[in-house]
């Protein structure tokens, strides 16, 4: 899938949501074994256009996520191309070992889309956030992580999953309408690889998912400070791309940024990857506490949590100049 | 039709046998009792319904994990799974334990062994064939004490609002789960009622009568997927198995192997 700029810009208006509805019936035109099923959230999946363009493609479950993944195992074995859509803890949490029998044990090829992850829920609160759902999911055996930073990579991502045999996977979105576009214009995106945003050679910062909208601005900010940050984009958090290792062998000082809880996530993927390589370097998280924090709109809860382009700036500031 | 019922009957009985010289063979501790509830329920569908290795026809999963034993006997009984194989059972490094492990070309359909989990997959399967306009039959086997997990009856009704009459399911009704005997208000005439209450089209029979059974996979609907609760003992045809839920989960040293093979030539 290639877009523009125009192209980057609209879809920024419509936000993950919406725009994951208009790539399936993109998808649905071309691919006549593409099925979607969402557990009642249609709707909040932008498939309603889709119901009524492709009910042929689109299957209705209750509000009943393990039933929602095993139905979904059952179409994939019989060969269909499935995509299932829920809230990131329902389908994470809820049907967590649904998934790990059905997707992890017997490598039932579904691709679920999480919707709402992170803090985007906004005022919906922590039972429909999506806070602690990669350090689930990344225990699965077989099962790929995927967090696109923005509609385009979305776009990206979805026709990657729909036209290879990737294997099962966990699709997690972030970000609402508005959130920073990543890509203003075409890039090559591969499964598995990460992409390097900003060359930088005094920090390095790794993150994924909408985040890196804040942080591309923070870099920018940053660079008049004299400060060249190195800003790479793990799109894949499982599998990882090895590729990292050699990068975190050249920096002195590392920061991962996520949006999800410092238990489990990239902050551990990285650590892991340091201590199992014996690599020198100084390893810094931002991230979300391992609390259950307040609710308001997004734009609140990112600065609330120091997630907001201006708070990572003077975070990223403040390590740098630490000894 | 004597004829065929008497062929399945010895299926069934070959099917026990089995059950009893694999589970020996292991020397390890396994699910006989609700193998033994099993044995005519799996002969005739192994006999009535087209399921074939690699390339199945009508398809059976079993989501009852635990009746794996069972499953692997009527397999080997059919020559889908050879004696080498079968007697592997529970040795060590063997895929053929007390759950099953997916295993298309043996002719092992699903993974399982987490109970609940058989029915959602069923439904896709349903779905998936009546998509594909393909006329074979899916059928699901669980247990009374597994209708506890929620997640039966989210796929109860994904089943019905799908109009899936190409989907069975049996419900082996032994009256007994892991801790003991069912509760009174999960018995054969509560479940005859919980799957009528949710729109299934609903048969129940005595789950060791071949011509009960078959009649009841016969009596299908047009609209609705069919449940068919079968009243079952637990060990059935081994004298000091039934009902003795000591034989959930044992092991058979060779005394009690020979007085079991026994009682079962009695029956």
């Amino acid at each position: 899938m290639n877009f523009n700029s125009r192209d980057a810009k609209q879809w920024l208006r419509m936000g993950p949501r919406a725009m994951f509805g208009q790539f399936m019936m993109n998808i649905a035109k071309k691919n006549k074994k593409l099925i979607v099923l969402s557990a009642d959230l249609g709707r909040s999946s932008g498939l309603a256009r889709f119901k009524i363009e492709f009910p042929q493609q689109y299957i209705s479950i209750g509000i009943s996520e393990q039933n929602l993944v095993g139905v979904a195992a059952g179409l994939a074995d019989e060969g269909f191309k499935v995509f299932v859509t829920s809230f990131a803890p329902f389908l994470s949490m809820r049907a967590s070992e649904q998934i790990r029998m059905n997707l992890g044990y017997m490598k039932q090829n579904v691709n679920l889309v999480a919707l709402g992850s992170g803090l985007s829920m906004g005022f919906l609160g922590n039972s429909h956030f999506g806070l602690e759902d990669i350090a689930i999911m990344r225990t699965i055996p077989n099962l790929n992580i995927t967090c696109p930073a923005d509609c385009a990579e979305l776009g990206k991502v979805l026709d990657d999953y729909a036209s290879n045999d990737r294997g099962p996977s966990y699709i997690r979105l972030t970000g609402i309408p508005g959130s920073k576009n990543v890509y203003d214009k075409n890039y090559a995106y591969k499964f598995g690889k990460n992409i390097t945003i900003t060359k930088g050679k005094d920090i390095l910062v790794l993150s994924y998912g909408s985040i890196l909208g804040q942080i591309k601005q923070s870099v920018k900010d940053l660079k008049k400070m004299n400060i060249a940050v190195e800003l790479v984009n793990v799109v894949s958090l499982k599998p990882i791309d090895e590729k990292v290792i050699s990068k975190l062998k050249k920096y002195s000082k590392i920061i991962t940024i996520e949006e999800h809880t410092s238990v489990g996530g990239l902050g551990s993927v990285i650590a892991e990857k340091i201590l199992k390589n014996k690599i020198k370097t100084k390893l810094f998280s931002i991230s979300l506490p391992d609390k259950f924090g307040p609710t308001g709109t997004y734009d609140y809860l990112l600065r609330n949590h120091g997630l907001d382009s201006d708070s990572i700036t003077k975070e990223i500031i403040k390590l740098f100049k630490k000894k | 039709m004597l004829e065929k019922i008497n062929k399945i009957r010895k299926l069934s009985h070959k099917i026990r046998k089995t059950i009893l010289d694999i589970s020996y063979n292991s020397g390890e501790p396994s699910h006989i009792g609700g193998a033994l509830s099993m044995a005519e329920i799996l002969a005739v569908i192994y006999s009535n319904f087209n399921i074939k290795v690699s390339k199945p026809l009508d398809r059976f999963i079993l989501s009852k994990g635990h009746g794996f034993l069972a499953l692997l006997s009527v397999l080997y009984c059919k020559n889908f799974v050879k004696k080498k194989e079968a007697f592997e059972f529970q040795k060590n490094g063997s895929e053929f334990i007390a759950h099953p492990i997916m295993n298309k070309s043996l002719g092992v359909e699903t993974s399982n062994g987490s109970l609940g989990q058989g029915l959602s997959f069923g439904v896709g399967l349903a779905i998936s064939y009546k998509k594909k306009k393909n006329n074979n039959s899916i059928i699901v086997v669980v247990g009374d004490g597994e209708c506890y997990e929620g997640s039966v009856w989210e796929a109860a009704i994904t089943a019905t609002e799908n109009n899936l009459n190409n989907l069975f399911i049996v419900v082996d009704c032994n009256g007994h789960q892991n801790d003991g005997a069912i509760n009174k208000m999960m018995t054969f005439e509560e479940m005859k009622k919980k799957w009528l209450g949710f729109g299934w089209n609903v048969n129940g029979c005595d789950g060791h009568n071949i011509s009960a059974l078959i009649k009841a996979f016969k009596k299908s609907s047009k609209t609705k997927p069919t449940a068919i609760i079968a009243k079952t003992v637990k060990g059935k045809g081994v004298s000091f198995m039934e009902n003795n839920n000591d034989w959930h989960h044992g092991r058979l040293t060779k005394n009690i192997y020979f007085e079991s093979i026994k009682s079962i030539k009695k029956n």
